[in-house]
């Protein structure tokens, strides 16, 4: 048990699907300033041989933390965020994509806990080594 | 290019709506992003910022590293392969942040090039907020 949270490791906090669209990684192009052309050009990410428009890998990575934000609420805050960046999301002009975040308990301490995440589309995992460090305030 | 620090970039002024119009991007719903009166009610001067906010104060000391011009670095060729925020306290609007970069690792594999960089942001009195780790592959030619 963690003194701050009352976690068990292994317990599941957090679970959800986000539906991607290009509306999405322009408005993240637009707020962050990452302007690269592979994350709305087809004709562009075709010609460095990429399977589609990609979207950011900060923008999974943005999104892939919420979760485990709202499920802390005012109790903590997150001080240490890391991922490895493992495979592309490649985002479909028409379907989008279809991005699934599962948090689960990796470890406890008396101030806090590291959230684990597995970050998939369909079968496959898309970020690696994605961890939080949530502190209690 | 080689291990090295930066000069510090132009201070960056963590603007409200700024951190609203980040918060909306990355699908941050959560109310202490977007609403002065929770963040005060949580004990914060305003909206606190999301975790990945960084990011766009880094991006001053990014354009930095691809200016290098013994960098060779051709940014169609870059890949993010890595990235971590390290904290010691939350972002908060008003905030005024001084990033500083600093190129910690290079390092060639299999033709591909890995730059490790970290980018430590001070506040207005000097205080460390965050850090930003990042780990850019630069593909080789062939790769």
């Amino acid at each position: 048990m963690s003194a701050a949270f009352e976690l068990e490791v292994g317990q599941v906090v957090a679970e959800r699907t986000y539906a991607i669209s290009r509306d999405t990684l322009v408005r993240y192009a637009g707020a962050s300033g990452d302007f690269n052309p592979i994350h709305y050009r087809d004709d562009i990410a075709a010609s460095v041989g990429l399977p589609g428009v990609l979207a950011h890998g900060m923008l999974t990575m943005g999104f892939a933390v919420q979760p485990v934000v709202d499920w802390l609420d005012a109790r903590g805050w997150v001080s240490d965020y890391q991922v490895r960046f493992t495979r592309p999301v490649v985002v479909d002009p028409v379907d989008g994509a279809s991005v699934t975040v599962v948090a689960k308990v990796g470890a406890v301490d008396e101030t806090g806990a590291r959230i684990d995440l597995t970050v998939s589309v369909g079968e496959q995992t898309v970020l690696g080594k994605a961890q939080v460090r949530v502190t209690a305030f | 290019m080689t291990e090295r620090d930066f000069p510090p970039v132009a201070p960056y002024l963590v603007g409200r709506e700024k951190v609203r119009e980040f918060a909306r991007a990355v699908l941050a719903t959560a109310p202490l992003h977007h609403d002065p009166e929770v963040a005060r009610a949580a004990g914060f001067a305003d909206v606190v910022a999301p975790p990945t906010f960084p990011i766009v104060v880094a991006d001053a000391t990014l354009t930095q590293l691809l200016a290098e011009p013994d960098a060779g670095i051709d940014f169609s060729r870059v890949v993010h392969g890595d990235q971590r925020f390290t904290y010691s306290r939350p972002v908060v609007a008003g905030d005024e942040l001084t990033a500083t970069l600093r190129v910690t690792s290079i390092k060639t594999l299999g033709g591909n090039s890995m730059i490790t960089s970290e980018t430590a942001m001070v506040d207005a009195d000097g205080a460390h907020v965050v850090t930003s780790i990042s780990t850019l592959v630069v593909r080789g030619e062939d790769a």
